[in-house]
Protein backbone atom coordinates (compact mmCIF):
# COMPACT_ATOMS: atom_id res chain seq x y z
CA UNK A 1 0.00 0.00 0.00
CA UNK A 2 2.73 2.22 1.17
CA UNK A 3 4.57 1.48 -2.43
CA UNK A 4 1.62 2.11 -3.79
CA UNK A 5 1.30 5.47 -2.98
CA UNK A 6 4.94 6.70 -3.63
CA UNK A 7 4.53 5.19 -6.81
CA UNK A 8 1.40 6.99 -7.88
CA UNK A 9 2.51 10.27 -5.98
CA UNK A 10 5.61 9.70 -8.10
CA UNK A 11 3.16 9.50 -11.41
CA UNK A 12 1.26 12.38 -10.57
CA UNK A 13 4.87 14.64 -9.84
CA UNK A 14 6.06 13.98 -13.32
CA UNK A 15 2.75 14.42 -14.57
CA UNK A 16 2.53 18.06 -12.98
CA UNK A 17 6.02 19.08 -13.92
CA UNK A 18 5.52 17.92 -17.59
CA UNK A 19 1.88 20.23 -17.33
CA UNK A 20 4.04 23.05 -16.02
CA UNK A 21 7.14 22.83 -18.24
CA UNK A 22 4.26 22.63 -21.51
CA UNK A 23 2.27 25.68 -19.73
CA UNK A 24 5.86 27.44 -19.31
CA UNK A 25 6.60 27.20 -23.42
CA UNK A 26 3.44 27.83 -24.07
CA UNK A 27 3.27 31.46 -22.86
CA UNK A 28 6.74 32.39 -24.10
CA UNK A 29 6.90 30.69 -27.35
CA UNK A 30 5.33 31.41 -29.60
CA UNK A 31 3.42 34.10 -28.17
CA UNK A 32 -0.01 34.44 -27.35
CA UNK A 33 -1.95 35.02 -30.92
CA UNK A 34 -4.08 38.21 -30.43
CA UNK A 35 -6.76 40.31 -32.50
CA UNK A 36 -6.56 43.94 -33.43
CA UNK A 37 -9.34 46.31 -34.31
CA UNK A 38 -8.89 49.65 -35.40
CA UNK A 39 -6.33 50.49 -32.51
CA UNK A 40 -7.60 48.18 -30.00
CA UNK A 41 -6.35 44.56 -29.13
CA UNK A 42 -10.25 44.36 -27.71
CA UNK A 43 -9.43 40.55 -25.89
CA UNK A 44 -7.39 40.18 -23.54
CA UNK A 45 -4.36 38.25 -24.04
CA UNK A 46 -4.81 36.06 -20.88
CA UNK A 47 -7.66 34.29 -19.40
CA UNK A 48 -6.57 35.85 -15.62
CA UNK A 49 -7.56 38.87 -15.56
CA UNK A 50 -5.19 41.73 -15.00
CA UNK A 51 -3.97 42.98 -11.56
CA UNK A 52 -3.71 46.52 -10.76
CA UNK A 53 -0.99 46.35 -7.91
CA UNK A 54 0.96 44.26 -9.75
CA UNK A 55 0.66 46.47 -12.89
CA UNK A 56 2.20 49.25 -10.80
CA UNK A 57 5.02 47.04 -9.59
CA UNK A 58 5.81 46.45 -13.39
CA UNK A 59 5.64 50.10 -14.65
CA UNK A 60 7.92 50.97 -11.65
CA UNK A 61 10.31 48.00 -11.69
CA UNK A 62 12.89 47.35 -14.88
CA UNK A 63 11.08 45.20 -16.13
CA UNK A 64 8.52 47.65 -17.54
CA UNK A 65 10.23 50.71 -16.76
CA UNK A 66 7.94 52.91 -18.17
CA UNK A 67 8.94 55.66 -16.12
CA UNK A 68 12.31 55.63 -17.76
CA UNK A 69 10.12 57.65 -20.48
CA UNK A 70 6.92 58.53 -18.95
CA UNK A 71 5.68 60.49 -16.10
CA UNK A 72 3.38 59.38 -13.47
CA UNK A 73 3.44 61.66 -10.64
CA UNK A 74 0.58 58.81 -8.89
CA UNK A 75 3.16 56.28 -8.14
CA UNK A 76 4.92 58.56 -5.99
CA UNK A 77 8.06 58.05 -8.37
CA UNK A 78 10.99 60.39 -7.36
CA UNK A 79 12.32 60.28 -11.07
CA UNK A 80 10.35 60.52 -14.29
CA UNK A 81 11.19 61.02 -18.05
CA UNK A 82 9.22 62.74 -20.31
CA UNK A 83 10.46 61.22 -24.04
CA UNK A 84 6.46 59.81 -23.69
CA UNK A 85 3.10 61.25 -23.26
CA UNK A 86 2.45 61.84 -19.32
CA UNK A 87 0.53 58.78 -17.97
CA UNK A 88 -1.68 60.62 -15.87
CA UNK A 89 -5.46 60.23 -17.10
CA UNK A 90 -4.51 57.97 -19.47
CA UNK A 91 -6.77 55.40 -18.19
CA UNK A 92 -9.60 58.15 -19.49
CA UNK A 93 -7.99 59.08 -22.36
CA UNK A 94 -7.68 55.25 -23.56
CA UNK A 95 -9.93 52.36 -23.68
CA UNK A 96 -8.12 48.43 -22.08
CA UNK A 97 -7.97 47.18 -25.86
CA UNK A 98 -6.20 50.81 -27.11
CA UNK A 99 -3.94 50.73 -24.09
CA UNK A 100 -3.25 47.24 -24.94
CA UNK A 101 -2.35 47.71 -28.43
CA UNK A 102 -0.07 50.59 -27.19
CA UNK A 103 1.79 48.47 -24.89
CA UNK A 104 2.07 45.47 -27.43
CA UNK A 105 3.32 47.18 -30.69
CA UNK A 106 3.07 50.62 -30.48
CA UNK A 107 4.73 50.46 -33.84
CA UNK A 108 1.81 49.33 -35.50
CA UNK A 109 -0.38 52.41 -35.20
CA UNK A 110 3.04 54.78 -35.77
CA UNK A 111 6.30 53.07 -37.21
CA UNK A 112 8.21 55.54 -36.70
CA UNK A 113 7.39 56.16 -32.90
CA UNK A 114 10.34 55.79 -29.75
CA UNK A 115 7.62 53.41 -28.37
CA UNK A 116 9.24 49.88 -27.94
CA UNK A 117 7.22 47.09 -28.32
CA UNK A 118 7.03 45.03 -25.30
CA UNK A 119 4.90 42.11 -26.68
CA UNK A 120 6.66 41.20 -29.90
CA UNK A 121 10.00 39.37 -31.04
CA UNK A 122 9.55 39.48 -34.94
CA UNK A 123 10.83 42.16 -37.07
CA UNK A 124 13.63 42.84 -34.73
CA UNK A 125 17.32 43.15 -35.57
CA UNK A 126 20.12 42.54 -33.60
CA UNK A 127 18.80 41.25 -30.10
CA UNK A 128 21.16 40.29 -27.73
CA UNK A 129 21.75 36.50 -27.22
CA UNK A 130 19.71 36.94 -23.94
CA UNK A 131 16.47 38.73 -25.12
CA UNK A 132 16.58 36.64 -28.54
CA UNK A 133 12.79 35.58 -28.73
CA UNK A 134 11.94 36.88 -25.70
CA UNK A 135 9.20 39.41 -25.16
CA UNK A 136 9.97 42.48 -23.33
CA UNK A 137 6.66 41.86 -20.94
CA UNK A 138 4.84 38.46 -20.29
CA UNK A 139 1.25 38.45 -21.64
CA UNK A 140 0.26 38.91 -17.68
CA UNK A 141 2.75 41.40 -17.29
CA UNK A 142 0.89 43.22 -20.13
CA UNK A 143 -2.40 42.57 -18.41
CA UNK A 144 -1.41 43.75 -15.06
CA UNK A 145 -0.17 47.16 -16.46
CA UNK A 146 -3.30 47.36 -18.50
CA UNK A 147 -5.04 47.11 -15.18
CA UNK A 148 -2.99 49.62 -13.40
CA UNK A 149 -3.05 52.38 -16.28
CA UNK A 150 -7.05 51.88 -16.42
CA UNK A 151 -6.92 53.33 -12.79
CA UNK A 152 -5.00 56.69 -13.41
CA UNK A 153 -8.00 58.39 -14.34
CA UNK B 1 -14.18 85.54 -56.31
CA UNK B 2 -13.59 81.51 -56.87
CA UNK B 3 -16.94 80.02 -57.87
CA UNK B 4 -17.48 76.17 -56.51
CA UNK B 5 -16.12 74.46 -60.05
CA UNK B 6 -12.86 76.23 -59.28
CA UNK B 7 -12.64 75.70 -55.54
CA UNK B 8 -13.46 72.04 -56.61
CA UNK B 9 -10.65 71.86 -59.22
CA UNK B 10 -8.52 73.94 -56.90
CA UNK B 11 -9.28 71.78 -53.64
CA UNK B 12 -8.38 68.64 -56.17
CA UNK B 13 -5.27 70.30 -57.74
CA UNK B 14 -3.91 70.77 -53.31
CA UNK B 15 -4.78 66.91 -53.17
CA UNK B 16 -2.19 65.78 -55.80
CA UNK B 17 -0.03 68.26 -54.47
CA UNK B 18 -0.42 66.85 -50.77
CA UNK B 19 0.04 63.94 -52.37
CA UNK B 20 2.91 64.54 -54.46
CA UNK B 21 4.87 66.45 -51.78
CA UNK B 22 4.21 63.46 -49.28
CA UNK B 23 5.83 61.44 -51.82
CA UNK B 24 8.96 63.81 -51.99
CA UNK B 25 9.15 64.08 -48.36
CA UNK B 26 9.27 60.06 -47.77
CA UNK B 27 11.91 60.25 -50.53
CA UNK B 28 14.20 63.25 -48.85
CA UNK B 29 13.97 61.79 -45.60
CA UNK B 30 17.35 60.16 -45.49
CA UNK B 31 18.65 62.88 -46.99
CA UNK B 32 17.40 65.05 -44.27
CA UNK B 33 18.30 62.94 -41.56
CA UNK B 34 22.00 62.77 -42.89
CA UNK B 35 22.18 66.08 -41.88
CA UNK B 36 24.12 67.37 -38.65
CA UNK B 37 22.34 69.13 -35.64
CA UNK B 38 23.10 72.91 -36.02
CA UNK B 39 24.83 74.44 -34.36
CA UNK B 40 25.58 71.24 -32.55
CA UNK B 41 25.89 71.99 -28.65
CA UNK B 42 28.12 69.77 -26.80
CA UNK B 43 27.36 66.98 -24.12
CA UNK B 44 28.44 69.38 -21.01
CA UNK B 45 25.75 72.12 -21.93
CA UNK B 46 22.79 69.59 -21.13
CA UNK B 47 24.95 68.67 -17.76
CA UNK B 48 23.99 69.83 -14.37
CA UNK B 49 26.15 72.96 -12.43
CA UNK B 50 28.06 71.06 -10.50
CA UNK B 51 29.77 68.41 -13.60
CA UNK B 52 30.24 71.42 -15.42
CA UNK B 53 32.14 73.19 -12.50
CA UNK B 54 34.43 69.64 -11.83
CA UNK B 55 35.14 69.48 -15.68
CA UNK B 56 35.91 73.47 -15.48
CA UNK B 57 38.54 73.22 -13.15
CA UNK B 58 41.76 70.98 -13.76
CA UNK B 59 42.45 70.76 -10.42
CA UNK B 60 39.74 69.34 -9.19
CA UNK B 61 38.78 67.23 -12.83
CA UNK B 62 39.21 63.39 -12.16
CA UNK B 63 39.72 63.02 -15.96
CA UNK B 64 43.18 64.88 -15.46
CA UNK B 65 44.14 62.06 -13.29
CA UNK B 66 44.46 60.14 -16.45
CA UNK B 67 46.21 62.84 -18.80
CA UNK B 68 48.98 62.64 -16.39
CA UNK B 69 49.51 59.13 -16.59
CA UNK B 70 49.78 59.20 -19.93
CA UNK B 71 51.97 62.16 -19.91
CA UNK B 72 54.55 59.95 -17.93
CA UNK B 73 54.00 57.25 -20.78
CA UNK B 74 54.64 59.69 -23.39
CA UNK B 75 58.25 59.97 -22.13
CA UNK B 76 58.76 56.31 -21.04
CA UNK B 77 60.78 54.49 -23.49
CA UNK B 78 59.13 50.76 -23.72
CA UNK B 79 60.21 48.04 -25.42
CA UNK B 80 63.62 46.92 -27.13
CA UNK B 81 63.38 49.52 -28.99
CA UNK B 82 63.75 51.60 -25.85
CA UNK B 83 61.83 54.44 -27.49
CA UNK B 84 59.71 56.68 -26.18
CA UNK B 85 56.68 58.62 -27.78
CA UNK B 86 58.77 61.61 -27.45
CA UNK B 87 61.80 59.98 -28.84
CA UNK B 88 60.00 60.50 -32.02
CA UNK B 89 57.45 63.06 -31.97
CA UNK B 90 58.87 65.46 -28.96
CA UNK B 91 57.34 67.89 -26.90
CA UNK B 92 53.43 66.68 -27.25
CA UNK B 93 52.31 70.17 -26.54
CA UNK B 94 53.43 71.24 -29.98
CA UNK B 95 53.70 67.86 -31.94
CA UNK B 96 49.95 66.82 -30.37
CA UNK B 97 48.47 70.04 -30.63
CA UNK B 98 45.33 69.43 -33.03
CA UNK B 99 45.85 65.92 -33.82
CA UNK B 100 42.73 64.52 -32.23
CA UNK B 101 40.73 66.13 -34.11
CA UNK B 102 41.37 64.04 -37.17
CA UNK B 103 41.01 61.11 -35.93
CA UNK B 104 39.16 58.43 -36.16
CA UNK B 105 41.14 58.42 -39.69
CA UNK B 106 42.56 56.46 -42.48
CA UNK B 107 46.20 57.42 -41.69
CA UNK B 108 48.73 56.85 -44.35
CA UNK B 109 50.24 54.55 -41.79
CA UNK B 110 47.84 52.20 -42.46
CA UNK B 111 44.69 51.18 -45.20
CA UNK B 112 42.71 50.72 -41.88
CA UNK B 113 40.52 53.11 -40.10
CA UNK B 114 42.00 54.09 -36.88
CA UNK B 115 40.54 56.32 -34.38
CA UNK B 116 43.36 57.22 -31.60
CA UNK B 117 43.42 54.61 -29.39
CA UNK B 118 43.84 52.38 -32.63
CA UNK B 119 46.72 54.97 -33.95
CA UNK B 120 48.72 54.73 -30.55
CA UNK B 121 48.64 51.37 -30.33
CA UNK B 122 49.89 50.95 -33.96
CA UNK B 123 53.28 53.06 -32.94
CA UNK B 124 53.56 50.56 -30.16
CA UNK B 125 53.95 47.24 -32.27
CA UNK B 126 55.71 49.38 -35.19
CA UNK B 127 57.70 51.58 -33.56
CA UNK B 128 58.60 50.35 -30.07
CA UNK B 129 58.41 46.75 -30.98
CA UNK B 130 55.52 46.28 -27.94
CA UNK B 131 52.70 44.66 -27.67
CA UNK B 132 49.69 46.77 -28.16
CA UNK B 133 47.85 47.85 -25.00
CA UNK B 134 44.41 46.32 -24.54
CA UNK B 135 41.31 48.63 -24.92
CA UNK B 136 40.21 50.06 -21.87
CA UNK B 137 43.52 49.37 -19.50
CA UNK B 138 44.43 52.44 -17.65
CA UNK B 139 47.48 52.60 -19.84
CA UNK B 140 45.68 53.03 -23.35
CA UNK B 141 43.19 55.46 -21.55
CA UNK B 142 45.96 57.44 -20.02
CA UNK B 143 48.01 58.21 -23.56
CA UNK B 144 44.93 58.80 -25.42
CA UNK B 145 43.37 61.51 -23.12
CA UNK B 146 47.07 62.88 -22.86
CA UNK B 147 47.28 63.33 -26.72
CA UNK B 148 43.46 64.41 -27.23
CA UNK B 149 44.03 66.70 -24.35
CA UNK B 150 46.72 68.52 -26.41
CA UNK B 151 43.69 69.94 -29.24
CA UNK B 152 41.67 71.36 -26.12
CA UNK B 153 39.22 73.71 -27.37
CA UNK B 154 40.06 72.94 -31.14
CA UNK B 155 37.04 72.25 -33.20
CA UNK B 156 37.01 68.62 -34.03
CA UNK B 157 37.30 68.82 -38.34
CA UNK B 158 37.42 65.02 -38.92
CA UNK B 159 37.24 64.95 -43.17
CA UNK B 160 34.72 62.60 -45.14
CA UNK B 161 36.73 61.65 -48.73
CA UNK B 162 37.60 58.91 -50.80
CA UNK B 163 39.79 56.87 -48.33
CA UNK B 164 36.62 56.62 -45.59
CA UNK B 165 33.57 57.21 -47.21
CA UNK B 166 33.12 53.64 -47.14
CA UNK B 167 33.61 53.50 -43.48
CA UNK B 168 31.43 56.80 -43.09
CA UNK B 169 28.61 55.30 -45.10
CA UNK B 170 28.43 52.28 -42.80
CA UNK B 171 28.59 54.83 -39.98
CA UNK B 172 25.56 56.36 -41.03
CA UNK B 173 23.95 53.49 -41.82
CA UNK B 174 24.38 52.41 -37.84
CA UNK B 175 23.15 55.52 -36.48
CA UNK B 176 19.60 55.38 -38.79
CA UNK B 177 19.31 51.72 -37.60
CA UNK B 178 16.93 50.45 -35.17
CA UNK B 179 18.08 47.74 -33.19
CA UNK B 180 17.84 45.59 -30.34
CA UNK B 181 14.54 44.25 -28.30
CA UNK B 182 14.04 47.82 -27.72
CA UNK B 183 13.96 48.71 -30.92
CA UNK B 184 15.69 51.86 -30.79
CA UNK B 185 18.11 53.68 -33.49
CA UNK B 186 21.04 56.39 -32.24
CA UNK B 187 18.62 59.17 -34.22
CA UNK B 188 15.66 58.83 -31.91
CA UNK B 189 17.23 59.67 -29.15
CA UNK B 190 19.73 61.80 -29.68
CA UNK B 191 18.39 64.09 -32.71
CA UNK B 192 14.87 63.49 -32.25
CA UNK B 193 15.02 63.90 -28.48
CA UNK B 194 17.46 65.45 -27.45
CA UNK B 195 17.36 67.68 -24.62
CA UNK B 196 14.45 65.94 -22.69
CA UNK B 197 14.27 63.60 -19.75
CA UNK B 198 15.30 59.94 -19.93
CA UNK B 199 14.44 59.53 -15.88
CA UNK B 200 16.52 61.72 -14.19
CA UNK B 201 19.60 62.18 -17.07
CA UNK B 202 19.20 64.76 -20.09
CA UNK B 203 19.40 63.02 -23.02
CA UNK B 204 22.26 65.09 -24.98
CA UNK B 205 23.29 65.08 -29.26
CA UNK B 206 25.78 62.24 -28.43
CA UNK B 207 28.34 64.02 -29.59
CA UNK B 208 32.29 62.09 -28.79
CA UNK B 209 34.20 65.49 -28.95
CA UNK B 210 35.18 65.14 -24.69
CA UNK B 211 36.62 61.49 -25.14
CA UNK B 212 38.42 59.73 -22.92
CA UNK B 213 35.37 60.63 -20.44
CA UNK B 214 35.57 60.85 -16.76
CA UNK B 215 31.79 59.46 -16.08
CA UNK B 216 30.44 59.43 -12.63
CA UNK B 217 28.55 56.36 -12.68
CA UNK B 218 31.52 54.46 -13.87
CA UNK B 219 33.81 56.47 -10.98
CA UNK B 220 36.64 55.75 -13.77
CA UNK B 221 37.59 57.37 -16.71
CA UNK B 222 36.06 55.40 -20.31
CA UNK B 223 36.52 55.30 -24.15
CA UNK B 224 33.87 56.43 -26.25
CA UNK B 225 33.70 52.72 -27.71
CA UNK B 226 32.26 51.89 -23.76
CA UNK B 227 30.03 54.82 -23.92
CA UNK B 228 28.90 53.27 -27.25
CA UNK B 229 28.27 49.75 -26.00
CA UNK B 230 26.13 50.73 -23.30
CA UNK B 231 23.75 52.80 -25.12
CA UNK B 232 23.83 48.74 -26.94
CA UNK B 233 23.51 47.10 -23.46
CA UNK B 234 20.15 49.73 -23.02
CA UNK B 235 18.43 48.48 -25.98
CA UNK B 236 19.13 45.38 -25.49
CA UNK B 237 21.39 45.02 -28.92
CA UNK B 238 24.56 42.60 -29.95
CA UNK B 239 27.24 44.75 -28.54
CA UNK B 240 30.33 45.15 -30.72
CA UNK B 241 33.61 44.42 -29.41
CA UNK B 242 36.06 47.29 -28.15
CA UNK B 243 37.75 48.99 -31.16
CA UNK B 244 35.47 46.69 -33.72
CA UNK B 245 34.85 47.92 -37.37
CA UNK B 246 31.60 48.84 -36.44
CA UNK B 247 32.15 50.82 -33.76
CA UNK B 248 35.09 52.63 -35.43
CA UNK B 249 32.83 53.77 -38.23
CA UNK B 250 29.90 54.13 -36.11
CA UNK B 251 32.53 57.02 -34.31
CA UNK B 252 33.62 58.54 -37.78
CA UNK B 253 30.14 59.37 -38.47
CA UNK B 254 29.82 60.99 -35.24
CA UNK B 255 32.53 63.11 -35.19
CA UNK B 256 31.35 64.38 -38.96
CA UNK B 257 28.21 65.21 -37.06
CA UNK B 258 30.18 66.98 -34.09
CA UNK B 259 31.81 68.94 -36.95
CA UNK B 260 33.05 72.24 -35.08
CA UNK B 261 32.90 71.54 -31.65
CA UNK B 262 35.63 71.56 -29.55
CA UNK B 263 37.55 68.79 -28.08
CA UNK B 264 36.97 68.80 -24.40
CA UNK B 265 39.00 66.03 -23.04
CA UNK B 266 39.28 65.13 -20.39
CA UNK B 267 35.49 65.41 -20.22
CA UNK B 268 33.31 65.08 -17.08
CA UNK B 269 29.80 63.26 -17.24
CA UNK B 270 27.47 61.68 -15.37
Amino acid sequence: MVLLNSRLVRAVAWIVLGLVATACVTVTDPLVSYQISGDEIPNPLTALAGDAARGREVLMSRDGNCLLCHAAPETGARFMGNLGPPLSGVGARLSAGQLRLRIVDSQRLNAGTIMPSYYRTEGLVRVAAAFQGKPVLTAQQVEDTVAYLQTLR
Amino acid sequence: MIDAKQSGLISKRCTWAAILAMFLVAGTAPAAEAQRPRPAKSGIDYASDDVRRLQADDFANPGMLWVAQGEKLWKAPAGNSGKSCASCHGDAEKTMRGVATRYPRVAPVSPQLLNLEGRINRCRVDQQGVAPFPYESENLLGLTSYVAHQSRGLPAAAVVDERNRRHFERGRAIYFRRQGQMNLACTQCHEQNAGKKLLADTISEGHGNAYPIYRLEWQSAGSLHRRLRACYFGVRAEMPAFGSDELLDLELYLVWRAAGLPVETPGVRR
